[in-house]
């Protein structure tokens, strides 16, 4: 008897066989367009900041403010999740996926409380994003400063 | 309207494709790979990071707009941005300080929208 599960190997190569393929153009196609459709409603998002007199660093934060709100509520309604499920990275690449990212987690674990259940699991995925994004930015400084000060 | 007519359609058409380009490259890796949404989050943020370090990713931000900002690598670049920027008017404090100064907004709307959906959103029932 062949049985699957007798080695590491073996056992992936089932699993590679049973899993379903996935398509992967359908998947790249609905994730270009969503994905650009998301950066295009950025895109006039700041356009119109910057109609009104924004500067472009700050029509760069309220794009970002607007799209994470947004992001969260349709999270909360369970609308986003509908969309990820579509778009794939299409939705998880641009801000929006950061902060689905929040409230998914956030919402499972409420049963467990609003401090450590909601507040706590809230950076599930978006901790390590932090820790990563925000150590790379204070390294980048350091080493900006052999430059700068030199 | 005056607004629609002060639009650059050509650069609402790039930053349409770069967004959506940087997207397929998300979503290459989630099917061609076995990397976690979490990770292929955290290398997105990182490789924007270092791009924008190297001082390259302003060259997209340029050509596409909110096609480079939008996605997560933006916000990567946007926190390099900040920490050289600061670096340049305060030293080395300012390594510590610009990343999350310039990343502010949307790291505390993050939390707080997050905070709040979370709060008004009905936990799933799952089905088993």
């Amino acid at each position: 008897m062949d049985n699957p599960l007798d080695t590491q190997e073996k056992y992936s190569k089932y699993v590679d066989k049973k899993s379903p393929n996935s398509p992967i153009l359908k998947n790249c196609f609905n994730a270009f367009w969503v994905g650009g459709l998301i950066c295009s409603i950025g895109q006039i998002i700041a356009n119109f900041c910057k109609y009104q007199g924004m500067e472009q660093q700050s029509a760069n934060t309220v794009v970002s403010i607007i799209l994470i709100g947004l992001a969260a509520f349709l999270t909360g309604l369970n609308i986003f999740n509908k969309i990820g499920k579509f778009a794939g990275a299409g939705s998880l690449i641009p801000i929006t996926g950061f902060a689905n990212s929040i409230v998914s987690p956030a919402i499972e674990y409420k049963s467990e409380g609003y401090v450590m259940g909601v507040g706590g699991k809230m950076f599930t995925v978006a901790g390590p994003v932090l820790v990563f994004g925000i150590s790379a930015s204070v390294i980048i400084g350091i080493i900006a400063t052999f430059f700068v000060g030199g | 309207m005056e607004f629609l007519q002060s639009m650059d359609w050509m650069q609402l058409l790039r930053c349409f494709i770069v967004g959506g380009i940087i997207c397929i490259i998300g979503q290459i890796l989630i099917d061609k790979t076995k990397l976690t949404p979490a990770r292929i989050l955290v290398i997105f943020v990182t490789t924007g990071a270092i791009l924008g370090g190297l001082g390259l990713y302003k060259y997209l931000i340029d050509f596409a707009g909110a096609g480079a900002t939008v996605p997560l690598t933006g916000f990567g670049a946007n926190l390099a941005k900040g920490a050289i920027e600061e670096v340049q008017n305060s030293g080395l404090l300012g390594a510590f300080i610009g990343g999350v100064k310039a990343s502010a907004g949307g790291i505390a709307a993050a939390v707080f929208f997050g905070y709040l959906a979370s709060l008004i959103a009905k936990p799933k029932i799952k089905k088993q």
